[in-house]
């Protein structure tokens, strides 16, 4: 596996921003009403994070290191509008659906962690694909929750009927608390198969706030790597 | 003043921050393990969500518009929440230790916090005018405190119960949370 499928792995499965480092949980729960809302947030993040990574990873030699975060910020914060405006233009039916958690990308744990951690400290190319693999990790994190959101509640997936129409949904999986359920069971259900590999259980890392990003909290072994 | 009432109950119980809106769910999870930090967290978000509404309602409407620049709102939102906490953070060190001592440790976790973002870009998007845009930030803030403090409640009771083992820790934190929500569906015929 050369570096740049080992980013992507990474990002994907190894430490999976959803389900293994617990990051990004606002629009996670948020916008996972519907398989189709998941993919959308997923893969808007993801054009951010990629795009913001190689910008940082471009720039890392320019930036003083005192003043980096608001640096950081203000580069996610561009993209976050660009791309806001692109699909207020392109897309308007995906753009009320997800609202006010578009400019919410900001403060996503996950960018400012990629690129604090990741990006700051490696190549332009090799941050690009640690873009697309976290992005497509979170992308994956977050339909699969909206897919078993809307199964449960609606009997569909991605907007086609799957289950026979006899079933009657059960609301609550679309609405605010089945959010907190599946992602608990999803939770448990990963911590029990850790737990035969002998692995330790989930902790969430977002305890510190969205600050603890910055720190080793998000980046794990990658801190670690890079020593 | 109707209309401002109105604002405040669907800010702080009917549309509550953390568990219908799902803004500042880090540190709900990650500091409610005890009341008083929990409470601490509170005040420390109350004060400082107050304070960025006034502040980004004002820019907004006498620089942004003025300008033609509105769709600079992110940025410049999330610069000012910043600066604005590293000020606050400082003021207090200086003029007020006691008051330091009990939310300056919550202070920097706050900077990047989704809800005070949320708050002030939902004051723009209703188009709020200072007044309500204030109204609506402490009650935000206020719906926010009143949920980690109960989650955390709950949680120092739970200490004593026996968890099954593979929903130790934030599992059974999540589902405390989803039923919260329930009861605060509760609420929903208030306005």
């Amino acid at each position: 596996m050369n570096k740049y499928m080992e980013r992507l792995w990474n990002g994907l499965i190894k430490e999976n921003p959803t389900f293994v480092l617990m990051l990004g949980m606002c629009p996670t729960l948020a916008v996972t009403t519907s398989a189709m809302n998941g993919l959308g947030m997923g893969l808007t993040t993801t054009v951010v994070l990629v795009m913001s990574n190689l910008i940082i990873s471009l720039l890392r030699k320019v930036i003083p290191d005192k003043v980096r975060i608001p640096a950081y910020i203000v580069i996610i914060a561009s993209f976050v509008t660009v791309v806001e405006l692109l699909l207020e233009g392109f897309l308007p039916s995906l753009y009320s659906a997800l609202g006010i958690y578009i400019p919410l990308i900001v403060v996503n744990c996950i960018i400012l962690g990629r690129a604090e951690s990741y990006a700051s400290k490696n190549k332009p190319a090799e941050s690009v694909f640690d873009g697309i693999g976290m992005g497509l990790g979170f992308t994956l994190g977050l339909t699969s929750i909206g897919m078993v959101r809307e199964i449960l509640g609606a009997g569909q997936l991605f907007g086609l009927q799957i289950l026979p129409s006899s079933y009657e949904g059960v609301t609550i999986f679309v609405l605010a608390p089945g959010a907190f359920f599946v992602l608990a069971l999803l939770t448990a259900l990963q911590n029990r198969m850790r737990k035969k590999k002998g692995k330790a259980a989930i902790v969430s890392r977002c305890g510190e706030g969205c600050l603890g990003c910055t720190n080793t909290g998000c980046s794990g072994k990658i801190q670690e790597e890079a020593k | 003043m109707k209309e401002l009432i109105i604002i405040a109950i669907g800010a702080a119980l009917v549309n509550n921050v953390v568990l219908s809106q799902f803004l500042g769910l880090c540190p709900f999870l990650g500091v409610s393990k005890k009341i008083e930090t929990a409470a601490g967290m509170g005040g420390a978000i109350i004060f400082v969500i107050t304070l960025s509404s006034a502040i980004t309602s004002l820019i907004y409407t006498f620089i942004l518009e003025k300008t033609n620049l509105t769709y600079l709102r992110t940025i410049v939102f999330i610069l000012v929440i910043a600066a604005l906490v590293q000020f606050v953070e400082m003021f207090l060190k200086k003029s007020m230790p006691g008051l330091y001592q009990s939310l300056g440790v919550f202070l920097p976790l706050i900077t990047t916090n989704c809800a005070v973002l949320g708050v002030a870009i939902t004051n723009v998007q209703k188009e709020y005018n200072l007044l309500q845009s204030v109204v609506n930030g402490f009650a935000t803030a206020l719906g926010f405190t009143i949920s980690i403090v109960i989650l955390a409640g709950l949680r120092e009771r739970m200490e004593y119960n026996d968890v099954p083992e593979s929903f130790k820790g934030m599992p059974i934190v999540l589902i405390t949370a989803g039923l919260m929500a329930i009861a605060f569906f509760g609420f929903s015929g208030l306005i």
